[in-house]
């Protein structure tokens, strides 16, 4: 066991030396001079060379590549181009967000999914599952910024109910606890006895999280159904019926948790993309999470934030499909072997 | 997605392209699909013809009318250009951005794969080491910083797309080649003298394709999906391109004012992207009943 996951663990390093080298000379080969991005067009050329000189922007290629990995171990990006604030520090700050909004996406699509698979599975070939799966593929062919588009211009605009975007009503000032804004409300809530704090945080997350929990929703509850079918079939799950077991416990308790372990992985993976920052989604809704971020840094040329952003991002991403790939072979001793 | 359908009964004496074509005409979804990517290529190859106006042609004076007045079936945007012209015309982009991005992907896909698995040893590991670098970066971030470097147009957006769906193609097709290369049809070919080429990719290939084709179809759907994405960012399709994405990006200011400029671009994308995930379902079914999630 230890040794498998001493062996993912070694792989994992190739693996980042080639995403921080990919990045690296993306950004440089990328059209545009860095020096000019940073000073504006009216910049003249002595400026522009000596700001190069101070960057090592004015070194060969190859010098500044080395220098790069060498500041990249010690997770150092630099500064932040347009903020000049250490790129490091704006991740960590925005980070809780793009989690917060993650997790109470995954909450929903994995409730929801399970839900709708086990009962899809059970009532399979009615016009119950026929409508859940027509339903589901619908889900994945989803413009999701579209769907952002029309909850806002329903609930939002026409109803009411919600707010166009943000985190928090901005009159509602506080000192953030822990950045998890629903945490905090909590936690000001037991306080302070007030709870507009979490309610203001629940109003603005919920349409920005349910437009983001459709796709892995709908993979979710198409793969329960199938996982689901294919444990029903089971004999033990006969038996168990024979045996005189309430339906409900046969299918919960014996079929479902056998048919969890593909469902453990699209989780998991799904997971670690909403983790990677919800880039179409945190714009749309304003949400000032890692996603919106890195595309206003990408827009903006930005290249010390691209590069940490992106190493970062896909670190996160990398680092989740590995626990999901060791929680599957610790629940399935099979794939060890292989 | 109905399995009782699938295993119906086939009359004997079929060639298999007849025997998966009765079997895809039993599946409802497959029939379904195929009937909804039939009407958007119809579309899209006699825009012209059908499109009641032209698509980029503004009239001020008709902007923002609502869908059926005036013969305007869809409504106009806000410039008066007739919405229903735009999407039409629309369709011709995303069909062609869907093919040709997936075309990129696959052909890389295929021969990456081909290579590797047929050579196996450095070149396969060199190719895997590859893969996992970029599959290291998920999708949607892969595609806009590809696009960030390229520079933002239609082109480089297909570019983006089909180099980072050319992945699932390359383990795809690794894998079926590393199953099949020690086949006896291959030993035999290979006695009989057959060179290395023509043992890759004419006869290990091609029985290699069912899963490539599933794939393929399902593709096309993402990469209308992702260049629909890429122009809402601004870096895709750039205006007065009747493109459904930067067509939804333009209709943002109109959420509180205009329902159907925001509604009908992102409709038309998701009924296309369903007839391709439709399709590719029944596909699988039909083609590798083993391949269902």
């Amino acid at each position: 066991m230890f040794r498998y996951i001493w062996r993912r663990l070694l792989l994992l390093i190739p693996t980042l030396i080639g995403v921080l080298t990919i990045v690296f000379f993306m950004v440089a080969l990328s059209p545009g001079d860095p020096a000019r991005v940073m000073l504006g067009e009216r910049a003249n050329a002595q400026q522009l060379e000596q700001l190069r000189q101070e960057l090592g922007l004015d070194r060969p290629l190859g010098e500044q590549y080395i220098r790069y990995l060498g500041r990249a171990v010690q997770l150092d990006f630099g500064e932040s181009i347009k903020t000049g604030r250490p790129v490091m520090e704006e991740i960590g700050e925005l980070f809780p967000a793009t989690v917060e909004l993650a997790l109470v996406a995954m909450f929903l699509a994995t409730g929801l999914g399970i839900l709708i698979g086990v009962i899809s599975a059970v009532k399979r070939n009615t016009w119950i599952d026929y409508s859940a799966m027509v339903g589901a593929l619908v889900g994945v062919s989803m413009p999701v910024f579209w769907l952002a588009l029309v909850f806002i211009m329903l609930f939002s605009v026409g109803l009411g109910w919600f707010p166009t975007g943000g985190r928090m009503n901005v009159r509602l000032w506080f000192e953030p606890i822990t950045r998890l804004y629903i945490l905090d409300g909590i936690i000001l809530w037991f306080r302070e006895g007030d709870a507009q704090y979490l309610i203001s945080a629940i109003r603005h997350i919920v349409l920005p999280a349910v437009a983001l929990a459709t796709i892995p929703l709908a993979i979710i509850a198409r793969t329960t159904r199938s996982s689901m079918l294919e444990t029903l079939r089971q004999d033990y799950v006969k038996t168990a019926r024979a045996a005189g077991i309430p339906e409900r416990r046969v299918i919960f308790r014996y079929a479902l948790k056998n048919a969890l372990l593909p469902i453990i992985t699209v989780v998991g993976i799904q997971f670690g993309l909403l983790l990677a920052g919800a880039i179409l989604t945190e714009t749309i809704f304003a949400w000032p999470g890692i996603g919106r971020w890195l595309y206003t840094a990408i827009a903006a040329r930005d290249y010390p934030a691209v590069q940490g952003g992106v190493v970062v991002v896909s670190t996160v991403f990398v680092l989740i499909n590995l626990v999901v790939d060791v929680l599957y072979s610790v629940v399935n001793p099979r794939i060890r072997l292989q | 997605m109905s399995d009782a359908q699938t295993t119906q009964a086939v009359p004997a004496d079929l060639t298999p392209f007849q025997e998966n074509w009765t079997r895809l005409r039993q599946n409802k979804a497959a029939v379904a699909g195929l009937i909804i990517i039939g009407l958007f290529l119809i579309t899209a190859t006699f825009a012209p013809l059908i499109a009641p106006a032209d698509p980029t042609a503004q009239n001020i004076s008709v902007r923002k009318t609502e869908p059926f007045t005036d013969g305007y079936i869809l409504g106009t945007d806000d410039l008066g250009r007739d919405l229903l012209s735009r999407i039409i015309f629309g369709a011709r982009l995303s069909m062609t951005i869907g093919v040709v991005s997936v075309g990129i992907a696959m052909i890389g896909g295929v021969f990456l794969g081909t290579l590797a698995g047929f050579y196996g040893g450095l070149f396969d590991r060199l190719v895997m080491r590859l893969i996992d670098i970029m599959l290291a970066f998920p999708y949607v971030l892969l595609t806009i910083v590809i696009v960030a470097v390229l520079g933002p147009n239609l082109t480089n957006a297909m570019m983006a797309i089909g180099i980072s769906q050319m992945p699932r193609y390359v383990r795809l097709v690794r894998a079926s080649v590393l199953a099949e290369k020690e086949a006896d049809y291959v030993l035999a070919e290979r006695s009989l003298g057959t060179g290395n080429f023509e043992l890759m990719f004419g006869s290990i290939l091609p029985n290699s394709l069912a899963p490539v084709i599933v794939q393929a179809t399902l593709g096309v759907g993402d990469a209308i999906l992702s260049s629909a994405a890429l122009s809402f960012l601004g870096l895709g399709a750039q205006p007065p391109t009747p493109e459904w994405g930067l067509m939804i990006a333009s209709s943002r200011e109109f959420v509180t004012s205009a329902w159907w400029i925001v509604t009908f671009p992102g409709l038309a994308t998701l009924l296309a992207v369903l007839g391709f995930n439709l399709f590719g379902d029944g596909l699988r079914d039909v083609l590798d009943p083993r391949m269902k999630d």
